[in-house]
C-alpha cells in the first residue's frame, strides 16, 4: 500500500518535472484560455441588451449577470474536468505499440495515466490561479455574493469529481482504440456532443423540454454544468446531496466501465497484434 | 534448472486482406477477407539458468513473436510456456518485476527529461532498495561510460547513448530473464561493440538468462554459445552455433598464396573462385575435398601461404533461409500442381 502510494508520488512529480519542460507553450496556452470568456461576456450583453432602453430582465431564470457568472464558473469546471490529449494519448499509444511498456513493467496503466493527469492539472493551477483571481476580481459584480459555507464545500467537491468524472470518459473512450485503431473522429464526435451535453455552451436548462431533463441524466453535465450552477444557488441543500451521490454512482460505473474495456481490450491485443 | 520452458507453442494470426483500389476499400467497410498468418508453429525449447542464446532468423520468421510470447505480451493459439515456473501472459507482478524486455526501436525512457529520472520511476515501479539501486546506477552508467549523460534530457542523447540507457532501465532492477529484440539495431560499429562486451561482461557477472534476438551475427559470435534458427515460425536447429557449419555448410574457404606466377590458370577442378589476385587466390572448396586439393596443389606448385578458413556465419545462415525459402516454394508449386491435375 506504502509501496503504491509513493510510486504514484513518484509518478505524480516526474510527470510534473516533464510538464515544466515546455514552460513557454504551457503558459501561453494557459494564458489563451481566457480569451473566450470576454466574448461571452459580449454576446451575452448583446442577447440581452444591456445598452439598449429596454434590457431582458431574464431568460428562463437566469438574469444577464448570472449569465455571465454562469460562464466564468464554467470556466473553473472545466479546468477541472476537460482532459487535452488523454484520449488521443491512449489512442496513439495502443496504436504504436507505446502500451507494451504497461504490460511488461509492473505497473496499472490507467493508474499511471490518472496521476500523469493530476500532475499536469496541478501544474496547470499554478499558472492559472494568478489569472483566475485576477479575472473573478475584475468580474466580482456579476456574482451576488459569497454562497454559505455548505454550498462552497459541494462546489469543491464537484470540481474534484468532475475531474474524475472527465478523466474517465475521456480514457474510456481512448480505450475504444483497442477495437477501431483509429478514433480520433470519434473524439470529435464526443468534443462536439460534450459541448452542449456538458452545459459549456449554453445552461442546460435553456434547452427545451424534455430535451432538457434528458440532458440532465447524463454524466456530461458534472463536467460544467453542475460546478457551474452549484454556486448559482439553483439547487436546495438536499438537491444538492442527491445530485453529489448521482454522480459518486456514475464515477463507480464508469470506472467499473474503464476497467472491463481495459481487460478486455488487453485481451483483444494479446490475441491479435502485440 | 530451466529458466524457460516453451512446449509446442503456437500463434495464429488473422491479417486483414485489403485489395488495391478505391472500390475495394468500400467493399471492405462490410466484407473483409482475412488471411491466417502462421507466426509460430509448434515450437518448443528449453533454455537453462544463466544461459545465453540466440534466436535467429530472417524478417518475419517468428523471432519477435517467440519474445513477445515469453514476455506476455500476447497470448499463444496453443501451447504453453513457463518463465521462471511463471505463465507469462498471465502477467503476474511477480513475474514481471524478475524479466526485462529491450526492444532495439521501442522506448521506455521519458522523451524530454533526464534519464536519471526515468530511472527513479523505474525504481519505486519495481521496488528496488534505495541502497542497491545507488549502487546498481553507479555499476552499470560506469560499465556502459554514460555516467555523464544521465542529467541530460534524453531527447538529446544519440542513438547509441539512448540504447545504453534503455538498457540500464531495464537491468536496474536485476532481472532473471533478459529478453533482447534487436538491441544493437541501427548502432554505429562502435557503440554495437560497445554493447556488446557490456552484455558479455554483465552476463557472465550476473548469471542472467538471456535470449536474444539480432539480425547481426557479430553480436551473437560475440555473445552466443548455443542458436535456435527459426524460419516461417518453426525452429530449423537448435544447437551449439558451431554446429550450425558443421550442419549447414559443406564448404570451407582455401585462401593460397603461390610463390610469383607458377600458378593454375584454371581452378575449376578444385573449387570456386571468390577472388583471384595473381599470385593469390580465394577458393570455396567443398569440406571433404580439402587434404586432397592440398596435396594436389602442394606437389604442383610452389607455394608461400596456405590458410583454410570457415565461411562467415552470415553467408551461411543467408544460405540456409534460401534454401528453405525456396524448399517451401516449390513444395506450394507441386502443390499447386496436384491441385490444377486434379480439377
Amino acid at each position: 500500500m506504502i509501496a503504491s502510494l509513493r510510486t504514484n508520488w513518484i509518478i505524480l512529480t516526474t510527470s510534473v518535472e516533464e510538464r515544466l519542460v515546455y514552460r513557454g507553450d504551457f503558459v501561453f496556452a494557459t494564458l489563451i484560455r481566457f480569451l473566450p470568456i470576454v466574448t461571452q461576456i459580449f454576446l451575452w450583453g448583446a442577447i440581452y441588451g444591456i445598452h439598449t432602453s429596454s434590457p431582458i430582465k431574464s431568460i428562463k431564470s437566469y438574469s444577464y449577470h448570472e449569465m455571465v457568472a454562469y460562464y466564468l464558473l464554467v470556466m473553473v469546471g472545466r479546468a477541472f474536468s476537460s482532459m487535452p490529449g488523454l484520449a488521443n494519448g491512449i489512442a496513439n499509444d495502443v496504436r504504436d505499440g507505446t502500451i507494451k511498456k504497461y504490460l511488461i513493467q509492473p505497473i496499472d496503466m490507467l493508474g499511471y495515466l490518472f496521476w500523469a493527469r493530476v500532475a499536469h492539472k496541478l501544474v496547470y493551477y499554478l499558472v492559472a490561479l494568478g489569472p483566475f483571481i485576477l479575472v473573478f476580481y475584475l468580474c466580482r459584480h456579476y456574482f451576488a455574493g459569497w454562497p454559505d459555507a455548505f454550498t462552497i464545500t459541494v462546489w469543491m467537491l464537484s470540481l474534484m469529481m468532475a475531474f474524475l468524472v472527465g478523466f474517465l470518459i475521456e480514457s474510456l473512450i481512448g480505450l475504444i482504440a483497442f477495437w477501431f485503431l483509429e478514433v480520433s473522429s470519434l473524439i470529435f464526435i464526443y468534443m462536439m456532443l460534450n459541448y452542449f451535453l456538458s452545459g459549456h455552451m449554453i445552461p442546460l436548462d435553456l434547452f427545451p423540454e424534455p430535451l432538457s431533463s434528458w440532458m440532465q441524466m447524463l454524466p456530461f453535465k458534472y463536467l460544467a454544468y453542475f460546478p457551474g450552477t452549484v454556486i448559482l444557488g439553483k439547487y436546495s441543500h438536499q438537491e444538492l446531496i442527491f445530485e453529489l451521490s448521482i454522480e459518486v454512482v456514475w464515477i463507480g460505473v464508469l470506472f467499473s466501465l474503464n476497467r472491463i474495456a481495459f481487460q478486455r481490450g488487453i485481451r483483444r491485443y494479446s490475441a491479435f497484434g502485440g | 534448472m530451466n529458466a524457460i520452458v516453451v512446449k509446442n507453442l503456437e500463434k495464429t494470426y488473422k491479417v486483414y486482406q485489403k485489395k488495391e483500389g478505391v472500390f475495394a476499400s468500400l467493399k471492405g467497410l462490410w466484407r473483409r477477407d482475412y488471411k491466417t498468418v502462421h507466426a509460430v508453429s509448434d515450437v518448443s525449447f528449453s533454455i537453462e539458468q544463466g544461459e545465453i542464446v540466440a534466436f535467429l532468423g530472417p524478417n518475419g520468421a517468428g523471432k519477435t513473436t517467440t519474445l513477445k510470447l515469453l514476455s506476455g505480451l500476447i497470448f499463444p493459439s496453443a501451447g504453453e510456456a513457463t518463465v521462471l515456473g511463471y505463465v507469462p501472459w498471465k502477467r503476474e507482478n511477480e513475474y514481471r518485476r524478475r524479466f526485462s524486455l529491450v526492444m532495439g526501436q521501442k522506448n521506455q525512457l521519458w522523451w524530454d527529461l533526464p534519464a536519471q529520472e526515468s530511472f527513479r520511476l523505474h525504481k519505486e515501479i519495481y521496488r528496488i532498495d534505495p541502497q542497491q539501486y545507488t549502487r546498481r546506477l553507479d555499476e552499470l552508467t560506469s560499465l556502459l561510460e554514460v555516467r555523464h549523460l544521465i542529467g541530460q534530457p534524453v531527447r538529446e542523447l544519440s542513438l547509441g547513448e539512448r540504447m545504453r540507457m534503455e538498457l540500464i532501465a531495464a537491468l536496474l532492477h536485476k532481472p532473471d530473464v533478459l529478453l533482447l529484440d534487436e538491441p544493437t539495431i541501427g548502432l554505429d560499429v562502435v557503440s554495437q561493440r560497445r554493447v556488446q562486451e557490456f552484455l558479455k561482461y554483465y552476463q557472465v557477472e550476473q548469471k542472467t538468462t538471456v535470449v536474444l534476438t539480432s539480425h547481426y551475427m557479430k553480436d551473437v559470435e560475440a555473445l552466443c554459445k548455443r542458436a535456435i534458427i527459426i524460419n516461417q515460425g518453426r525452429i530449423k536447429h537448435d544447437g551449439p552455433l558451431s554446429d550450425i557449419l558443421d550442419r549447414f555448410s559443406n564448404y570451407k574457404i582455401m585462401d593460397v598464396q603461390f610463390d610469383g606466377d607458377d600458378m593454375p590458370r584454371d581452378f575449376s577442378q578444385w573449387g570456386e573462385v571468390i577472388e583471384c589476385e595473381a599470385p593469390h587466390v580465394k577458393l570455396k572448396v567443398p569440406r571433404n575435398k580439402i587434404p586432397e586439393i592440398l596435396t594436389n596443389l602442394l606437389s604442383r606448385y610452389r607455394i608461400l601461404d596456405v590458410g583454410v578458413q570457415e565461411r562467415p556465419l552470415e553467408e551461411v545462415i543467408a544460405e540456409v533461409f534460401t534454401e528453405q525459402k525456396n524448399e517451401a516454394a516449390q513444395a506450394q508449386n507441386e502443390k499447386n500442381v496436384l491441385h490444377s491435375t486434379s480439377d
